[in-house]
Order: structure tokens, then C-alpha cells, then sequence
């Protein structure tokens, strides 16, 4: 075994704070504390800041100021476009359209609302988790109110046609919302260009501090609020907003702003370096996902004859942070349901393994994980009945 | 660190009596792949003590710390001594087991349990009544699995 080294790779799960952004953030704990609904001086500097910050990141999407809307998590964005949009167009509708592989905030936002009586119903997705513009479009029904696809997945990383999917959506005068968790700061991405009416992106994934998120809401959506309150967030979220977080997630998007093509770029040739490197040195190996429409930064495996759980642990011995599908992982011990959607059949899913590259990852860290991995691999399959 | 104890880490990174066990006469196969959990137990008893133990274990952490626990305790036992071993044996070994890994240790004090009725069986010896029923029993849940998610 190689030295140990310690290599982040579970940056889908969250990211570090940018020097840049902490930078920006401190004077908003201290100096700057206003709560932006004040009258006074300090209130008038917090909602400066602040709506310099939705300024920041309306431009970034491509939308205008006033369609976004600043939450605590991508959680509580996707709640609120799921529960706000059913609960203010029930007078023309209540039947939903998901895909099987979303978050689970948005399958569980779904599920509550099916519990209050709304309609949902699931989309399929093929073998790389594609969701087809097509079977939306039968799917629609004059009661539909509502379509929620992720734009790329949380998982497998593969990225959806949103674009023709929002099209299908429009023409039927259908809400389309995508939680872009994940793919924001990634890929290009404009709200006018996608044509979606609802999207939600994240701060901690890309280089923000944990605690800020966005609802872009289309001007003209119909939307309950599911917090009631003082009118923040022009009546679509009470609460005083978590100022430094904000101007956090401003920042960190200028930076992704700046640098995501270039980034994007390296980290795709690293991430393909990744999943060759791991085909052609573990046998049994296989790739999960779209091999070629999917996330810069995502590496999604399936290995046989080993479980996940294991396979983490076993990594993050050596220094690998990595993260898994598996049902052993999971709190209710249930197999993913991404993995399932794709046609895996559930004994195929234990073994599935998550690397996330980011901003930070390195060839030479990859290397590292190119030897240890097989390593481990092995050690495993040698405890294994099966091989 | 993590939520699984230190001495469950240690068993993970060093699992015992790895592997199968040469001239093993007894075999215990337990565990639903669909579930995610299986584990093979070799033993070979002489003189009604399990001189080998062994065993091959598909699963998570505490599957294979588990199973690796069993072995330990198992190894050089009489028969009715390895019998006795149950899973606040196993937990006490490793400290602590989260709530939800519980299974595991059941399900290696299982694969022993199956060896040994296995053993006595190879051997055309009469099997004892406990043992019979836990055979019962361990064949009825795995029945309820494969009805559940279907045969591996």
C-alpha cells in the first residue's frame, strides 16, 4: 500500500467554503448585523446587501431579481416548489408528474401531498436514468399541474433534457420545476434558455456556506408560501433572511461565474481519467449513469460481489471519502431508488459506489485512489462467498 | 468516528478465520442477497469441538465484524459451548452495535447454528431439539424473504 493520503472525493455531498466567500460573509456576523426589514441605517445596508445578492445570482441563472426567492436549503426550496404550487392551483388540478430518481426531498414532498389527496404519478427513466420529453407529453393531463425533474442526478449524475421537457411543459401551460442542486454551478444554465418556471439551486454545493439556497420562481407562477410571516422575500418566505449565508451564496456564484467553464473542463477530463482508470483495473466493475451526457464532476460505479456500506468504510481507512447507494447505508435499509429506476435489480445495487470530484481534486489524488481502490476491492471480494 | 465502535472497526480491517475451512464438515448458508446480507460459515469439528471455523461474508461492516466475532468465540468451543453463544455476546465483543445493525449479529450466531445442524447431520448424528427448531426457523424466515423479494 502507497502512503495514505486524505482525498475529499464526496463533493455531490457538500463542498468546502471558498477563502473568497468566508471573506465576503465575515462583516455580515459582526458590523454589518442589520436585519434587513429594519428602517434604520443598519436594516437599509443588510437589504442593500442582500438585494445586491439576488441581483447576483437573478444574472447568473439569467432571471430577474424578483423571481428569486432566498430559502435555508435546497430541502426547503423544493418543498416550497412542490407544496407552494399545489396548494395554489388546486382550483386546476392536483395531479403531479415526477421522475423516479429525484431527491428525496422532492419524493417526499410528493408523497405528503398524495397523502392530502394530490395525484402523483412517477415517470420511468431508461437504463442511464434519462427521462423521456415524450412520456411527459402523454403523460399530461388537463388536470396536470405540475411537472418536477431533477436536472441532474444526485447520484448517477446524469443530466435530463430539461429544455425539451420544459417545451412539453409549456405548450400544455404546465408548471415545469427542476431541482438543479447539483448541476447549478456545473453546466451552463439559464432559466430563459431552459424554460423552466421553478428552479432550485444550492449554496453548499458549490463553494457557499451550508444554510442558503433559491427558489427561482417565473414571474406570474401561482405560489402559496409555506412559511407565513412578515413578509420577507416579497410575502414567499417569512423569516429574517440568514444574511451572511446570502452574501455567501453571492459570492460563491460570482466564483463559479468566473471560473465554471474552465473548472468544469478540467474536472470532466480528470472524471473520465477516474472511470477508465477504474474499468480497466477493477474486473466486474461498471459504470452507472449516461456515459457521456452526465455532471463534470460525477463517477458513479457498481461493483459485484461487495457491498457499499463496506466499500466506504473500507475507503475512508484509507483516507477516501466516497459515499453509497446502498441499502446497508441507508436508514431505513432500502435500496436506492435511482438505482432501482434504472433497472437494477436490487442484490445489483449494494455495491454501488459514489466519487464526486470538485474544484479541489487533483490527478495525483486519483492516482491514489486508482491503487487503493483496486486494493480494497479485493479485500472485500476476498471476504466474499461470492467471486 | 463513525457510528460503528472501534473494536467493530478492528474486525472489519482484520477479519478472523477468513475464508473457507479445508475438510470443513459442516456448512451453514445464510442470508438473502436482495437484503444484502449473506454469510457462509465453515466449520470442522473432531471430537464434538469445531477445531476450523471459517467463514466468507457478503455485506456491510457489521456483517463482516460480526461474522468475524462469531468465529473468534466459536473457535476450539465444544459444540454445546459454541450452541450457547448469542448476540449479547457478540455485541458485548464489539462494544456496541447500532440499533439498526442488530440483524447481523443474529444472522452470523444463525450461520453457526446451520453449520452445526449441518454437522450433525453430515455425520448421521441425531440432531438436538433446539437446533431442529432454530433450523425450522431460520429456513421459515429465509421462506419469507424469498416471498418478500424473490430468489437469488
Amino acid at each position: 500500500m502507497v502512503k495514505k493520503r486524505q482525498v475529499y472525493l464526496d463533493y455531490a455531498a457538500t463542498t468546502p467554503v471558498d477563502p473568497l466567500v468566508m471573506k465576503a460573509m465575515r462583516p455580515f456576523f459582526d458590523k454589518d448585523f442589520g436585519n434587513s426589514m429594519s428602517l434604520h441605517r443598519w436594516g437599509q445596508s443588510a437589504k442593500k446587501a442582500l438585494e445586491a445578492s439576488r441581483q447576483t445570482v437573478a444574472d447568473f441563472i439569467g432571471a430577474e431579481k424578483e423571481e428569486i426567492v432566498f430559502t435555508a436549503s435546497a430541502s426547503e426550496s423544493n418543498n416550497l416548489a412542490l407544496k407552494g404550487v399545489a396548494w395554489a392551483n388546486k382550483a386546476k388540478g392536483r395531479h403531479i408528474l415526477i421522475s423516479p430518481i429525484e431527491h428525496s426531498c422532492v419524493q417526499q414532498s410528493a408523497q405528503w401531498l398524495k397523502q392530502q389527496g394530490w395525484l402523483v404519478e412517477e415517470l420511468t427513466v431508461n437504463q442511464y436514468g434519462l427521462v423521456d420529453p415524450q412520456q411527459v407529453k402523454q403523460k399530461l393531463r388537463a388536470e396536470t399541474i405540475l411537472v418536477s425533474v431533477i436536472y441532474a442526478s444526485n447520484e448517477i449524475g446524469t443530466i435530463q433534457p430539461i429544455k425539451a421537457i420544459a417545451e412539453v411543459c409549456q405548450a400544455k401551460k404546465v408548471y415545469c420545476h427542476t431541482d438543479a442542486s447539483q448541476a447549478c454551478g456545473q453546466i451552463s444554465l439559464n432559466v430563459k434558455d431552459v424554460g423552466v418556471d421553478l428552479l432550485t439551486a444550492s449554496s453548499h454545493k458549490i463553494y457557499g456556506p451550508k444554510g442558503a439556497a433559491i427558489l427561482y420562481i417565473k414571474d406570474g407562477v401561482k405560489i402559496e408560501p409555506l412559511i407565513h410571516g412578515g413578509g420577507h422575500e416579497a410575502g414567499r418566505r417569512a423569516a429574517t433572511v440568514n444574511l451572511p449565508a446570502i452574501v455567501g451564496l453571492a459570492q460563491a456564484v460570482k466564483l463559479a461565474d468566473g471560473l465554471r467553464i474552465k473548472d468544469s473542463r478540467r474536472i470532466a477530463k480528470l472524471r473520465d481519467y477516474l472511470i477508465q482508470g477504474i474499468l480497466s483495473r477493477i474486473p466486474h466493475s461498471y459504470l452507472n449513469g449516461h456515459p457521456k451526457q452526465r455532471l463534470p464532476n460525477n463517477v458513479h460505479f457498481r461493483f459485484d460481489f461487495i457491498e457499499g456500506e463496506a466499500l466506504v468504510f473500507a475507503l475512508d481507512q484509507q483516507g477516501i471519502a466516497a459515499s453509497t447507494g446502498s441499502a446497508c447505508s441507508s436508514a431505513e435499509l432500502k435500496p436506492s431508488k435511482t438505482l432501482l429506476a434504472i433497472g437494477l435489480k436490487p442484490e445489483q445495487t449494494h455495491g454501488s459506489l459514489r466519487l464526486s470530484l470538485g474544484r479541489r481534486t487533483t490527478k495525483k489524488e486519483l492516482d491514489y485512489v486508482l491503487q487503493a481502490l483496486p486494493e480494497v476491492v479485493t479485500k472485500l471480494r476476498k471476504a466474499s462467498p461470492f467471486k | 468516528m463513525n457510528s460503528y465502535s472501534a473494536k467493530t472497526m478492528e474486525h472489519f480491517q482484520n477479519p478472523r478465520n477468513l475464508g473457507k475451512v479445508k475438510g470443513a464438515n459442516g456448512i451453514g448458508k445464510v442470508g438473502n442477497l436482495v437484503c444484502g446480507d449473506i454469510m457462509w460459515l465453515y466449520i470442522r469439528v473432531q471430537d464434538q469441538r469445531i477445531e476450523e471455523i471459517g467463514v466468507e461474508t457478503f455485506g456491510c461492516v457489521a456483517a463482516l465484524a460480526t461474522s468475524s466475532v462469531v468465529t473468534e468465540l466459536a473457535k476450539g468451543k465444544t459444540i454445546s459451548q459454541a450452541l450457547k453463544i448469542d448476540k449479547d455476546q457478540v455485541i458485548k465483543v464489539l462494544g456496541s452495535l447500532p440499533p439498526i445493525k442488530i440483524h447481523c449479529s443474529l444472522l452470523a450466531i444463525d450461520a453457526l447454528s446451520e453449520a452445526i445442524y449441518d454437522y450433525f447431520k453430515k455425520t448421521k448424528q441425531p440432531v438436538p431439539q433446539k437446533l431442529k427448531a432454530a433450523h425450522r426457523r431460520i429456513l421459515q424466515e429465509k421462506k419469507l424473504l424469498e416471498q418478500k423479494f424473490g430468489t437469488i
